[in-house]
């Protein structure tokens, strides 16, 4: 078969799943694209009014709002000690159950799938009535009742990335735990007899092989982190007092789509979107300098 | 690198000859039958069925009236109400003939067409409607609704506590805070009132009766009027109630009007801004026989602070294929005889001033709420851009930035007016 047939079959065999992608991924965000141009509001969308091209004026609109530079520097630092809070833990709670005797191991599994298997909303209400003011289990043993978590923009921000780490460390621990545990025993046997120390052997063997995994899981917990919408929309309220615990995609909630303002809503997704590809961009050039082979 | 370019110059192509969707949307069908089944849309409420009951009664009559004709009637959820009449606009097969909605959402639902004017002008009954209710109901001098009940606004206050400490509820505005003041001072377990920082409709009142207000409208376009001098001392007189000797900020700053008569029905304040309909919750509550309810004293003693004229409406959809019928349907059920109806089963308030007079006479509870209603109401700005500042929760932001002292009270307004501004002029 020639070059260009071979193309073609590979083409062919591929054209289902482009069919899908396309219809899944490349029309919505057509879609989104196109109504970020436009003053498209609740008028324009039942009719009521004409639609009006506004080219990027939205665009210019959300860029020079102080507001929004505000709120986006907060989703970035939020997210990030989300993602690295993650990750810390998730990488902990691996190295552990690689460590323990089974039952130990069986216990923390479960504990964790329980927590990765909580709904959002659950999840965030369970946590406010733990941290409740005057009637939490929390304040009850530390004996502070009547302290109010929410109140303040710090303890507030801490009380959200607490339970959002909490929601997402399982699955960095599973993924890691799996990859340790994937790791041929041959090599660790080798490193061993050349005389390499636990630490070295972690640092020379076990994280140079974990690398794709490990970007994986960074990568993915970058994009649910920086999306995170349910538990700061549960927790502090809509955003907290005098709108001090808003990350982006709150913000686009309330000042777009709840004000029916869909075309600036649509205006702040794209800002998003390009956000997430550079940042995962940039991580994964940093990655490929470094010399991993992707 | 031709694909590319074939790619590019369709993408591009795409972008410049399409335009997002937009449907037809609601229009007057013309079509006007006198048959078949009549949709009402009706608020869900936390105990519906002696609402439902009433209704039934009304659909029956209704129904006795008119043979072919039957009504189906749907309770949808308040919360979600939004999404749903959005929709029923955009789709106008979905939407019903009539519809319950809040006077507040009235501009917005009517800029995006969903409703269509009524004519109340051979209805009898009409003439008694309050005046300053009615306006709620209405868009530039045109009527879309007929007010189906209203809400008000009292002082609500705890008997026990005002007699152990030999105290009289206060009679003008500034009162208030002192008295609050004295009380949490003498009973630190009590929080003086409980005015929370997202009740937007107990702060209203506070800048109303200083001679404030949000805006002021000319020639049809709307100016934000919250930086004037007389709206800052309104807005000074409300935020000095949420401090620490008051209401602490971090117990009532995120407060919104559920929250902070919760904290009165939890008997941990003296006083609350409570409407007519909290009173079936605080009298199933612990404050229960021991509170008593006064009209929100205004600037000069035995005036009353202009209060918000809350409440639902009765509609009809603009897309309705049975116009008579809808008309009639929503005169039937917005009668003197189902509001009062209406205000045994549920405790509504009429909008009838003489039905108002007969609830009250037979029932002293309701006095102070009347005595508001009679004194004059006052509302938000009615316009579909008020539900854009209402969703980007500007003046909630307002407050809370000055009880946590993020901003002082001219900055704020001045902050509240310029993004008030911007949604007008959108």
């Amino acid at each position: 078969m020639t070059a260009k047939g071979q193309g073609r079959t590979a083409f062919a065999y591929l054209a289902p799943a482009l069919l899908v992608l396309g219809g899944l991924l490349a029309y919505p965000i057509y879609q989104l694209v196109l109504i970020s141009l436009y003053d498209y509001g609740q008028e324009q969308v039942s009719g009521g009014a004409p639609l009006h091209f506004l080219g990027l004026g939205n665009y210019q609109k959300l860029l020079g709002d102080q507001q929004f530079w505000g709120v986006l520097g907060q989703t970035v630092a939020f997210a990030a000690v989300c993602v690295v809070g993650t990750l810390l833990v998730g990488a902990f709670l691996a190295i552990l159950a690689t460590r323990v005797r089974t039952w130990v191991r069986m216990t923390l599994f479960l504990a964790a799938l329980g927590a990765w298997s909580t709904p959002a909303v659950a999840g965030s209400t369970i946590w406010l009535f733990l941290f409740d003011a005057n009637f939490g289990f929390v304040n009850e043993v530390l004996g502070i009742q009547g302290f109010s978590w929410t109140f303040d923009k710090w303890t507030a921000f801490g009380l959200v990335a607490a339970q959002v780490i909490w929601c997402s460390f399982p699955f960095v621990m599973v993924t890691l735990y799996a990859g340790i545990k994937a790791i041929p025993g041959e090599v660790l046997e080798a490193a061993a007899l050349d005389g390499a120390s636990a630490f070295r052997t972690a640092w020379s063997v076990t994280l140079p092989l974990l690398r794709p995994i490990i970007l994986v899981v960074t990568i993915q917990s970058i994009i649910w982190d920086f999306k995170v919408f349910t538990q700061i929309y549960v927790m502090t309220n809509g955003g907290g007092i005098a709108g001090r615990n808003l990350v982006l995609n709150v913000y686009a909630y309330q000042q777009a789509f709840a004000a029916s303002e869909y075309g600036l809503g649509a205006a702040i997704g794209v800002v998003m979107t390009v956000l997430l590809l550079a940042i995962t961009m940039f991580y994964l050039r940093a990655l490929r300098r470094s010399g991993e082979v992707l | 690198m031709r694909l590319k370019t074939i790619v590019a110059v369709l993408g591009v192509g795409a972008v410049v000859a399409c335009a997002p969707v937009q449907s037809g949307g609601p229009s007057d069908t013309g079509t006007d039958e006198k048959t078949g089944q009549l949709r009402v849309w009706l608020f869900d409420e936390v105990n519906r069925g002696p609402k439902e009951a009433v209704v039934k009664e009304a659909i029956s009559e209704f129904q006795g009236r008119h043979s072919g004709v039957t009504v189906d009637v749907q309770y949808i959820q308040v919360s979600s109400r939004a999404e749903r009449f959005k929709a029923a606009f955009s789709d106008p097969k979905s939407a019903p003939d009539v519809a319950e909605f809040g006077n507040t959402d009235l501009a917005g639902y009517v800029s995006a067409g969903g409703f269509s004017e009524l004519d109340l002008s051979k209805w009898d009954e009409s003439k008694d409607l309050v005046p300053t209710v009615l306006d709620t109901a209405k868009v530039d001098g045109k009527t879309y609704g007929v007010p189906w009940f209203v809400g008000v606004r009292a002082l609500y206050y705890r008997t026990d506590v005002f007699t152990e400490l030999g105290l009289k509820p206060p009679t003008t505005l500034d009162e208030i805070a002192p008295l609050a003041r004295q009380i949490r001072q003498r009973k630190p377990e009590l929080i003086g009132i409980s005015a929370g920082g997202k009740y937007l409709f107990a702060a209203l009142p506070f800048i109303w009766a200083n001679g404030g207000d949000i805006a002021k409208q000319d020639g049809g376009k709307f100016t934000a009027t919250i930086d004037s001098a007389e709206a800052r001392a309104g807005v000074a007189k409300y935020t000095e109630l949420i401090k620490d000797d008051i209401c602490p900020p971090a117990t009532c700053a995120g407060n919104g009007g559920d929250a902070s008569v919760e904290a009165f029905r939890a008997g941990k304040a003296a006083m609350t801004i409570g409407g007519d309909f909290n009173r079936k919750s605080v009298d199933a509550s612990s404050a229960a026989g021991k509170y008593g309810v006064v009209p929100l004293p205004g600037k000069t003693p035995g005036s009353v602070a202009p209060a918000f004229a809350g409440g639902n409406l009765l509609g009809v959809m603009k897309g309705t294929q049975r116009k008579t019928l809808a008309n009639e349907f929503t005169q039937l059920l917005a009668s003197k005889k189902y509001q009062q109806k209406m205000y045994a089963a549920m405790g509504n308030l009429p909008t009838f001033s003489d039905v108002q007079k007969q609830v009250s006479d037979s029932d002293k509870f309701l006095e102070p709420f009347t005595k508001t209603l009679q004194s004059g109401t006052k509302f938000v700005p009615v316009t579909p851009a008020w539900a854009k500042i209402e969703a980007q929760t500007v003046v909630p932001t307002m407050i809370q930035e000055v009880v946590t002292g993020a901003k002082n009270v001219e900055t704020a307004t001045a902050d509240a007016a310029k993004t008030m501004n911007a949604a007008f002029a959108s």
